[in-house]
């Protein structure tokens, strides 16, 4: 073993599959280099399970630059681990110390079903997204940036709800498993930009509707989500959402249209 | 189903319901508070008060315990049907799942709720109906909260829910502003003075009565 490897000791979540029983196994993770990422680490303990004929531990990722939203997992009981602002696949090994135990599971949630392992399926957000996460006026090609003033504050505003990669570390940190974050997010995001006012309370109607199709829980504010979240969302776009809903159930009415529309 | 049903079925409309009956009730709280602090400007000044809400504006009184009454059933029934939904929606637990923000406060609510109705029912049954009062007398309220802070057992249940409510205004009344659609965007969501204020300034004015009148301050 060479000088400065971590020897660490994992507790992680196998499930063969769907709706399987799953149970937490112990494997050593021995001399572990603190460059690696957190995901490094596990490709190197899975290396070892494959070379000696186990099956790998399998868990979610793509860009591994905190971009992609792909690699959520609880890590010692916090969605993506110890760090703020940080993705699992951006967290480095030099964060733990020699000897560590670290405590591995898939995101828990009625809505997100495990899928294998650590992997969880997490169409839940795509269908929130489906169900009006979007602007449906056809925009053409981009206008001259200046053909269109937004102010700086809901520029920013909107810029920082946008930067949501849909990790689902929100839900995972909710104890009541709850999508507020996710949800206000994209409503904020899309309600504080032009091409987002036309359907700003129908969206926000829809997308909370769907939010609770999906067996999300409800909001308590505890604020978990926000100090979970890797992009910094902000508890203050749940309160967005729940302003528009409250103007969107206050103004709701029949689509009245019978034809042409669109 | 018509709006109404739609918001009310909604885990954002119920909460919306919780946080507006919630600051209705805070508001009571407020001035009940306030009222009860007269008992230190002695027995006549308090019993023409209780007699003032109970005889001289008693159509306002019903008004207001009305108010009161639908505010408590509907927070309740959303804070216990909101609770199953929840608990719903994280069928398989964590092994391990560390909270990292979330405040005793927070935590303690749908226990605190608990309390807050048994003591709600034990309250007026106490000193508004005299049910459970050894020695009620309908125009003594002055005597009647003597009697009924004599002993200690009764104090201490009158303290713990006031120790809860504490708890439960220090998270409720900061998170309801942000349930409502109310609170400004902050650089710190999480920082809650006012709630700190108002949940100390009200269980404490209330706490003062039971733990005065046993510690025999109060003539
Ligand atoms: C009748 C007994 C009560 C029960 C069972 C109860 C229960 C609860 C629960 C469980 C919550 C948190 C709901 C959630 O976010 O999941 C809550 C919030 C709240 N409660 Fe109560 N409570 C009770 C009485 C009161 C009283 C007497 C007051 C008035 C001082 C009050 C004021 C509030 C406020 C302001 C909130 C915050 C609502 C929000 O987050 O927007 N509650 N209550
Ligand atoms: S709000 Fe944050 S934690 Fe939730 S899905 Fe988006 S990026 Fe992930
Ligand atoms: S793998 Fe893309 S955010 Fe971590």
């Amino acid at each position: 073993m060479s000088a400065g490897g971590l020897n660490l000791t994992l507790h992680v979540w196998r499930q063969s599959g769907p709706n399987k029983a799953g149970k937490i196994v112990d494997y050593p993770a021995t001399n572990i280099s603190p460059e690696m990422s957190f995901l490094e680490m596990l490709d190197t303990v899975n290396e070892g399970l494959i070379t000696s004929g186990q099956e790998p531990i399998a868990f979610d990722h793509d860009c591994r630059e905190g971009i992609c939203g792909s690699c959520g997992v609880m890590i010692n009981g916090a969605a993506h681990g110890p760090m703020k602002q940080t993705t699992a696949c951006q967290l480095h090994m030099r964060t733990f110390n020699n000897g560590d135990e670290i405590w591995i599971e898939p995101w828990r949630a009625q809505a997100f079903p495990v899928i294998k392992d650590l992997v969880v399926d997490r169409g839940a957000f795509d269908r929130i997204i489906q169900a009006g996460g979007f602007i449906s006026a056809p925009t053409g090609s981009p206008q001259d940036a200046n053909s269109l003033p937004i102010s700086k504050l809901d520029a920013d505003e909107a810029m920082d709800a946008a930067a949501c990669i849909g990790c689902g570390a929100c839900v995972a940190a909710c104890p009541n498993a709850s999508a507020s974050l996710f949800t206000a997010a994209k409503i904020t995001h899309l309600g504080h930009l032009p091409q987002g006012q036309p359907e700003r309370y129908r969206r926000a109607l829809k997308m909370v509707t769907q939010m609770d199709l999906e067996s999300f829980g409800g909001c308590t504010l505890f604020g978990e989500c926000q100090e979970a979240c890797p992009k910094g969302i902000s508890i203050d776009t749940i309160v967005q959402m729940n302003r528009d809903y409250i103007v969107a159930a206050a103004n709701e009415r029949e689509e009245k249209a019978e034809m042409g529309a669109g | 189903m018509g709006r109404l049903g739609k918001f009310w079925d909604s885990s954002v409309g119920k909460k919306i319901v919780m946080g507006a009956t919630g600051v209705i009730l805070v508001g009571f709280l407020i001035i009940h508070m306030a009222g009860n602090l007269q008992l230190f400007l002695g027995a006549e000044r308090f019993n023409a008060y209780s007699k003032l809400l109970k005889h001289d504006i008693i159509e306002l009184t019903w008004i207001v315990r009305l108010t009161l009454l639908v505010s408590v059933v509907f927070h309740a029934v959303a804070a216990y049907q909101l609770t199953m939904r929840n608990k719903a929606a994280r069928p398989e637990p964590y092994a391990k799942r560390v909270p990292q923000v979330s405040t005793y406060a927070s935590q303690t609510m749908r226990y605190g709720g608990v309390y807050l109705l048994l003591f709600i029912v034990y309250h007026i049954g106490h000193f508004t109906t005299g049910t459970f009062h050894p020695a009620y007398s309908e125009v003594g309220t002055f005597g009647n909260v003597m009697v009924g802070f004599s002993t200690w057992p009764i104090v201490l249940f009158y303290l713990g829910a006031m120790g809860f409510l504490s708890l439960h205004l220090y998270h409720g009344i900061w998170a309801a502003f942000r349930t409502l659609g109310l609170a400004r965007p902050s650089g710190d969501p999480l920082k809650r003075q006012i709630a700190l204020v108002l949940a100390i300034v009200v269980a404490g004015g209330f706490s003062l009565v039971p733990l005065a009148v046993k510690l025999g301050l109060v003539h």
